[in-house]
């Protein structure tokens, strides 16, 4: 482009050296290198008003209200406070499409996104933001429904933004791990695609996240950054391949056995054993994965696999950090009626938090706002004492329902013996 | 209904995708069958299915924001060299399958000639998981972009070799709302002041009750200034979180001067051996420098050098300090320990010592 109309960037330029590729690069390719002027001229404009940004030390961006016919979110308006200098990148909308489960692509798919996106957006794009959208960065109004348009044709929607159930994620997971204990794809898309509506059309007291890793490694940080986080787990025996145990051993030594596994074991459940084969109470194991990790060669988990569903993670506003609570310590996700069942576990959920949280608020902080026994009531799940770390520590406490509390226990006890015995 | 009107076209809600079209065919085939892992060299695993069939992963970090001409590049390359099978990490690291072994070194090579970076696997520093900043957010402290280029230069022999006792997860974020997520070492916007108040605007902008509501510290009031409906800030009773700018960006929260950076260590969202962790502060009033940031940079390393040295095998950063204590923590890092370090948020009492339990 014209050179005079290039805005000077030394303080971006900056970021150019060093060796990690540098973003600000890509950005001067779109401005000088891009057949479409158009592209060039939002890149410039883009460039110039970042090196303000950087310049000020201050942000210039502001919200707004755009979307596309049919639906209220998924796009992230942006309208610039310092339009009149930085006129071409006055509209940066970002589109937040929802990836496959698992974020897998072709090359040949990923390059006809690129080519839709250089017809009407800035040619930038993030694999993924935080939520875990592709995030088609930069558009005008007009441009946004065009965009979404053509790639709503080929198999693309919307993500959530604002208060609404908001885009899934889930881990590699049985695509190529040996960890994983569920299926995380089906999951994620069996509960998020329950909810479209309620992505698509912001209605809820906030956002509410899903998130799905295969088993207690949790990669998708499920536990921390979702309000119902479905982790995979199993209940019988972990695999031991002793063979495999005694090469470890033989390769590693001793020490480092006891050092690394045994002795980092949170339970005390692992023993090396004289033979150095391995001996796992298995009874007191909580699958927390270390031993696992470090031999996943040996120790596999067990067959019969199923989730642990834990509620209400969430990070600082307005409370403070939580993490999720153990509601479902175990269900097992093989039938249709099974999914049936997660399914409509999550529909109770939300609409218990769209009938009680107050604006604002998230899962978490409703149970934390009125304890979770209310919560558990309210959709209907029967405490465990998985759900919790230790019981009451206070003595100021009204139980004058002791006797049938108790009662509905034992029954509740004697069902499962009852079925468990077929 | 106008022509306009009528030419809007109703979306289709499809939802998220299946994502076994764009998977590798090996993966398709082995889905749920996977016998173990390896990891032949940083940067690539070795998966091995129970019938005994391989998929190699090579995982490059990128800039993060790509430009399509990135973008085809690496897809270009993934034709060339791999299968054209890809997939990105929740850091937003790209990673390529392919099934032939013999593919695996003129793939590294294709990537570094064009100069991706190839590690971030096992016990590496990984790629920084990141917020929007300058470049997109309308709440931004700071340009997390920014500080993870300069950070990654720093950084980059970590995520390219198997260094570390365990893997280190950075994150980074523009505010204290903290997108950026949880991390062993998190680098995010303090803000240090009370907003600053723009009383002409604040009628016309701020829906006043919900401003109010959203202060974690009541210390938010609605009064008149200057004869305007606007809002008024307890400045003593302010914590300086920026929770009221995103209803309001009247209330300017950020300032060139006095929005800082803070560090903050041990997050960690895994089960293994310990129960998850949030991160704690370890370190604030850090100039919010760019654009190279390097008070916070030297910050870091000298917070992974400590770690590196002393810290056993699988140890996360949240192990290896819960071993060692924390004194032990600030003495080996030379961070100096304040008044501010003591939580006096809900539930403080649960982070002091009740015990005689002091290493010496």
């Amino acid at each position: 482009m014209d050179q005079k109309k290039i805005y000077p960037t030394p303080m971006l330029d900056i970021l150019e050296e060093g060796p990690w590729p540098s973003f600000i690069s890509g950005f001067k390719r779109l401005r000088d290198k891009h057949p479409e002027k158009r592209i060039n001229e939002m890149a410039n404009s883009l460039l110039g008003q970042l090196e303000h940004s950087y310049e000020t030390r201050k942000g210039y961006w502001k919200g707004g209200t755009v979307s596309v016919f049919g639906y209220g979110g998924g796009i992230i308006p942006r309208f610039s406070e310092v339009g009149a200098a930085f006129p071409e990148s006055r509209e940066f909308h970002t589109l937040r499409v929802q990836p496959p489960a698992g974020n897998f692509y072709t090359t040949a798919m990923l390059k006809q996104m690129a080519d839709s996106w250089e017809k009407y957006g800035s040619g930038m794009v993030t694999f993924h933001g935080q939520t875990g959208n592709i995030m088609f960065i930069g558009t005008t109004t007009e441009n946004t429904q065009h965009f979404f348009d053509e790639i709503n044709e080929y198999g693309w929607d919307l993500g959530g933004a604002g208060p609404c159930v908001r885009t899934a994620m889930c881990c590699v997971g049985s695509a190529r791990c040996e960890q994983s204990c569920c299926n995380e794809h089906a999951i994620q898309r069996h509960l998020v695609n329950t909810f479209t509506d309620d992505v698509h059309r912001p209605a809820l007291p906030y956002k509410f996240k899903f998130k799905v890793s295969g088993c207690p490694n949790d990669c998708v940080n499920s536990i921390e950054r979702s309000d119902f986080a479905v982790i995979g787990t199993w209940r019988d025996e972990m695999k031991v391949d002793q063979n495999e145990v005694k090469a470890f051993v033989k390769k590693k030594g001793r020490q480092y056995v006891i050092d690394n596994i045994t002795t980092r074991c949170p339970t005390q459940a692992l023993t090396l054993k004289d033979d150095d084969t391995l001996a796992v109470d298995n009874k007191n194991c909580v699958r927390c994965m270390h031993c696992l990790n470090v031999m996943p060669k040996a120790l596999s988990p067990g067959d019969d696999k199923g989730v642990t569903i834990l509620i209400g993670g969430k990070r600082t506003l307005k409370i403070g950090d939580l993490m999720g609570t153990v509601i479902v310590p175990f269900m097992r996700l093989d039938t249709v009626e099974d999914y049936e069942k997660i399914v409509e576990m999550a529909q109770n959920t939300i609409d218990f938090f769209a009938e009680n949280a107050l604006e604002h608020e998230r899962t978490g902080e409703m149970i934390e706002r009125i304890g979770l026994v209310n919560f558990l009531e309210g959709i209907g799940i029967d405490v465990d004492p998985n759900m919790v770390s230790s019981p009451r520590q206070c003595s100021y406490v009204r139980t004058d329902g002791w006797d049938e509390e108790a009662e509905k226990w034992f029954q509740r006890k004697a069902e499962e013996k009852a079925a468990a015995a077929g | 209904m106008s022509s306009e009107k009528q030419k809007l076209r109703p979306p289709i809600e499809s939802g998220c995708p299946d994502g076994f079209q764009y998977m590798h065919p090996v993966m398709r085939k082995n889905f749920g069958q996977w016998a173990y892992h390896e990891h032949p060299r940083p940067g690539v695993l070795k998966h091995v299915a129970l019938n005994g069939d391989v998929i190699w992963t090579v995982k490059a970090g990128t800039q993060r924001i790509l430009d399509v001409f990135t973008l085809r590049t690496l897809c270009d390359i993934g034709e060339k060299y791999a299968d054209g099978y890809v997939r990105f990490t929740i850091r937003s690291n790209i990673e390529y399958m392919l099934s032939d072994a013999k593919k695996v070194e003129p793939l590294i090579k294709a990537l570094e000639d064009a100069g991706f970076v190839v590690g971030g696997t096992a016990n590496s520093v990984s790629m920084i998981s990141h917020t929007q900043g300058w470049l997109h957010c309308d709440i931004p402290g700071t340009d997390a972009s920014g500080v993870v280029k300069a950070l990654m230069d720093e950084l980059i022999d970590e995520f390219k070799n198997h260094n570390m006792p365990n893997r280190v997860h950075l994150t980074t974020s523009c505010c204290q709302i903290n997108c950026g997520g949880q991390g062993d070492i998190a680098i995010n916007v303090q803000h240090t002041k009370p907003p600053k108040i723009n009383h002409n605007l604040v009628a016309n902008v701020c829906e006043r009750p919900t401003v109010v509501a959203r202060c974690p510290v009541a210390a938010i009031r609605p009064a008149q200034v200057n004869g305007k409906p606007s809002l008024e800030v307890d400045e003593k009773k302010c914590i300086c979180c920026g929770a009221c700018y995103p209803p309001c960006p009247p209330m300017q929260i950020n300032d060139p001067e006095h929005t800082k950076l803070a560090i903050w260590v041990g997050g960690n969202h895994s089960n293994a051996r310990g129960k998850p962790t949030f991160q704690k502060l370890v370190a604030a009033g850090i100039p919010n420098n760019p654009p190279r940031w390097p008070e916070a940079t030297a910050i870091v390393k000298q917070i992974l050098k400590a770690y590196k040295e002393d810290a056993r095998d699988w140890e996360r950063i949240n192990d290896w300090i819960e071993r060692i204590g924390w004194p032990r923590f600030f003495e080996k890092t030379g961070l100096p320990f304040t008044k501010y370090h003591i939580d006096n948020w809900k539930g403080a009492r649960n982070s002091l010592n009740a015990s005689t339990h002091i290493r010496f």
